[in-house]
């Protein structure tokens, strides 16, 4: 059992946690990710640590609103217990020091870009950061951002907040004007194909984190599989990165769309 | 146990009395105990469990079978030397707590073995009925459940003895029946132990694999209930080698540590088409399913509940899935084997439940491509059909494919099921420890320590695939060996 200790809302629809768990708190690295389940008749879902506090024992999850288990945490408070989170999982972010580094965050991805971002610039990298949303409501943790990075640009598709565009709009004006040596894209699948190929025109090395569905996080199940360079591999145990060149996203796509059907039903159960 | 000390229980007198109130002849003259079962027809379609058990007075009937031989061969059929004669004899005279008392004393988990060993290959296999008579062995597996099931429910359940506490702290990775025995043998000696678990339920793979209709969760709790009894400790929702390292432990003054974290990583077949959405592990599929409730309407997690199931594989795991989408309310739901009925590893009784639940046997065909809709979702598969050549390394017959016997089979839902891999966590958060090139993880067998000395581990991590009995049996193994190790460290 995990207490909240702080919660603050970004927005309507993304807040941040802060939960008591010192053990995780002591051994995550950026990229690290748990996975947690509300309650006993909850799901297990992954959640990316955006950030740790090992003296206080706290670790940082920043949740936005998508569906039955999204929507079923954020409506949970400040001494609120969460029936279960473990951790760390997954493969911590290679940091190292490259030069500069784009990072590219789309919507939900901009959470956990966050502790990358941060990891790469106290590295010594020149980092720009382009932060991309449907609307200004979506753009999260836009000054965190620029706390770590040289420069943050940011895209709104309708124009609400920084330039009207896409975030491929940001990537390819960055790469038009310096010599970037490494990318980092999170968000959406799409998003994130579309990142890798803007990347790939000018053969920029670039690292994507991927947020399949996953069911244990611990490579027992392969709920989390994907196509990386025509292999197989587990996003929890082999990712969440991956060489965003390598990676078949048309069938990640596919493939996350898997329980489309379940989870109207379910979020409609939950308003009920 | 020794042969010396089974053969001087042999001749006690009231085995000797016992043995003279039947003859031979007449105890031979029975026919074996038939298991209560549910109907078929019904029972496919809940998790009740399948098997009801033996009502007293046929257990008792059952018991009288057996001769009581001076050579007991059914003992060298079980990997954990049950004393099987002696628990027997206990039922024969309507001691059924001083049965239960006698599995106890090899066996940590008599009620789960009891329904998931295989006893055809094993005990049964070698008791003299199979072996001499060419008659249907003692039941043995359905006396162990009766026993168990009877200390279970009388309320009078035995907690074992524990040695006066030494103050050592022991560390068991992973809650699957290795890591059960293991504990338990080590809180008898007196050390303090706590049990690390990845999951957010005690168990392993007998709570997140093997279905309720085969066994159910209560069996298993009372055992952990036991075990928390004795002094246990349990820590959910903590991965060693992540939440914290090794060396974290050992400086929170772990001495020894067992790893048993089994071999939960599944396999795949790496053929086209295999990521398709609707096409599974067979650790997924039970995982949503026993693990997560997904079949229950008010929990979170789904599952797909395909009409037409195809789930390749023919071991137990491959039994438990088909039978499992059954339940969901599959109208087929079949197993695809490459090999014929014969050569199928699952136990016997959990094939004849199936075939009596309606599952198809697609035997003698592999799948060769998945083929999916504009969707991603699967919607067939090509299958090819085999035929049987030369025995292979492991004695039976190689599968061989049949040129142009190819076909499409529809399908909404496949579970891939062909075994399991080393989970990876510990051999990767430990550069030192030696591996086998399946990663394994290598150990002496006498006392199961690995390359690294305060490092013990069993169960399928050792072995990758393989029983409930053989987990546990190691886990028996590493506590004698850990003792002796902590014992000459703190001399
Ligand atoms: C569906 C299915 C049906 C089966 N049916 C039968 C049967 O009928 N008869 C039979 O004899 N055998 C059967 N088996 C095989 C049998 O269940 C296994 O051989 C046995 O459970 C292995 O025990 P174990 O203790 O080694 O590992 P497991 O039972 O796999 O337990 C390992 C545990 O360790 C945990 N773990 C892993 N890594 C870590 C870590 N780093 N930190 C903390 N915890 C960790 C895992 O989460 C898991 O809970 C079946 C297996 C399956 C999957
Ligand atoms: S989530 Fe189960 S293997 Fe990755």
């Amino acid at each position: 059992m995990s207490k909240i200790i702080e919660k603050e809302f970004f927005s309507e629809n993304v807040a941040r946690f802060e939960i008591d768990a010192p053990e995780i708190a002591k051994s995550r690295k950026a990229g690290h990710f748990v996975i947690i389940r509300i309650d006993e008749k909850g799901e297990r879902i992954p959640l990316t640590i955006a950030g740790s506090n090992p003296e206080k024992g706290t670790i940082t999850l920043i949740v936005q609103k998508v569906g039955v288990s999204s929507a079923k945490l954020l409506a949970l408070n400040e001494g609120d217990d969460i029936l279960d989170v473990v951790g760390p999982l997954g493969k911590a972010t290679h940091i190292d020091k490259v030069g500069t580094v784009l990072a590219a965050g789309g919507g939900v991805g901009i959470a956990p870009l966050l502790p990358i971002v941060r990891a790469f610039k106290e590295a010594g990298n020149r980092v720009i950061t382009v932060l991309a949303a449907r609307n200004k409501d979506l753009i999260i943790l836009e000054e965190q951002m620029r706390k770590y990075s040289d420069e943050v640009i940011v895209m709104t598709d309708d124009g609400s907040s920084g330039r009207k565009g896409l975030v491929t709009h940001g990537m390819e004006e960055v790469i038009g004007r310096e010599d970037v040596n490494l990318s980092v894209a999170i968000g959406p699948a799409v998003m994130m194909k579309y990142a890798a190929l803007t990347t790939k025109k000018y053969n920029i090395e670039t690292l994507a984190s991927l947020n399949t569905i996953m069911v244990d996080g611990t490579g027992m199940c392969g709920a989390c599989r994907v196509t990386v360079g025509g292999k197989t591999k587990f996003v929890c145990v082999d990712g969440p990165e991956f060489d965003a060149h390598q990676v078949d996203f048309d069938e990640m796509l596919l493939r996350l769309n898997a329980y489309k059907q379940e989870e109207v039903d379910a979020y409609e159960r939950f308003l009920k | 146990m020794d042969k010396e000390t089974i053969k001087a229980e042999r001749t006690q007198e009231w085995r000797l009395d016992l043995r003279k109130q039947i003859k031979a002849k007449e105890r031979t003259a029975g026919i074996r105990a038939k298991m209560t079962e549910r109907d078929p027809n019904v029972r496919n379609k809940n998790s009740d469990e399948v098997n009801m058990g033996l009502a007293r007075e046929l257990a008792v009937a059952e018991a009288q079978r057996c001769l009581d031989c001076a050579n007991p061969t059914c003992i060298n059929g079980c990997p954990v030397g049950i004393n099987i004669p002696k628990f027997i004899k206990k039922i024969e005279v309507e001691d059924f707590l001083g049965a239960a008392k006698v599995l106890k004393e090899t066996n940590t988990l008599p009620a789960v073995c009891g329904r998931v060993c295989p006893q055809e290959k094993q005990c049964e296999a070698q008791c003299f009925y199979t072996l001499s008579l060419k008659k249907d062995p003692v039941a043995i597996g359905f006396l162990e459940r009766f026993a168990a099931d009877f200390e279970q429910n009388s309320g009078e359940m035995s907690i074992p003895e524990v040695a006066e506490p030494n103050g050592l702290k022991i560390a068991t990775i992973g809650s699957g029946p290795a890591g059960l025995a293991f504990a338990a043998d080590m809180v008898r000696f007196g050390y303090d132990v706590t049990v690390f678990e990845a999951l957010h339920e005690i168990g392993g793979v007998l709570k997140y694999g093997i279905p309720e209709f085969r066994l159910p969760n209560t069996v298993v709790d009372v055992e952990i209930d036991n075990l928390r009894k004795m002094g246990v400790k349990f820590v959910k929702n903590f991965i060693v080698g992540r939440t914290a390292s090794f060396d974290d432990l050992r400086k929170d003054g772990y001495q020894g540590f067992f790893v048993a974290s089994g071999a939960g990583l599944p396999n795949f077949m790496d053929i086209p088409g295999e990521n398709s959405i609707g096409i599974f592990s067979s650790n997924e599929y039970l995982t949503r399913v026993n693990l997560m409730n997904a079949a229950k309407e008010d929990y979170d997690t789904p599952v797909f509940s395909g009409k037409s199931v195809a789930v390749i594989g023919g071991g137990n795991t491959a039994m438990d899935a088909v039978r499992t989408a059954k339940r969901l309310g599959a109208e087929h739901a079949r197993i695809i084997y490459r090999r014929s009925l014969t050569e199928m590893p699952a136990r016997v009784e959990e094939v004849k439940h199936a075939q009596e639940e309606g599952i198809e046997f697609l035997n003698l065909n592999n799948p060769l491509e998945y083929f999916a809709d504009k969707d991603g979702r699967v919607k067939s598969m090509k299958l090819q059909k085999m035929e049987l050549g030369e025995p292979d390394s492991s004695g039976r017959r190689r599968p061989v494919p049949i040129e142009g016997s190819e076909y499409e089979l529809e399908t909404d839902t496949v579970v891939v099921s062909v075994g399991v891999s080393p989970n990876p966590l510990i051999p990767q958060s430990l550069k030192d420890l030696e591996v086998t090139r399946w990663g394994t993880i290598v150990v002496d067998k006498e006392s199961m320590q690995s390359s690294i000395e305060d490092i013990f581990a069993g169960g399928d991590i050792v072995r990758g695939g393989a029983t409930v009995i053989l987990a546990m049996g190691d886990g028996r193994t590493a506590a004698a060996g850990m003792h002796e190790y902590v014992q000459n460290k703190n001399k």
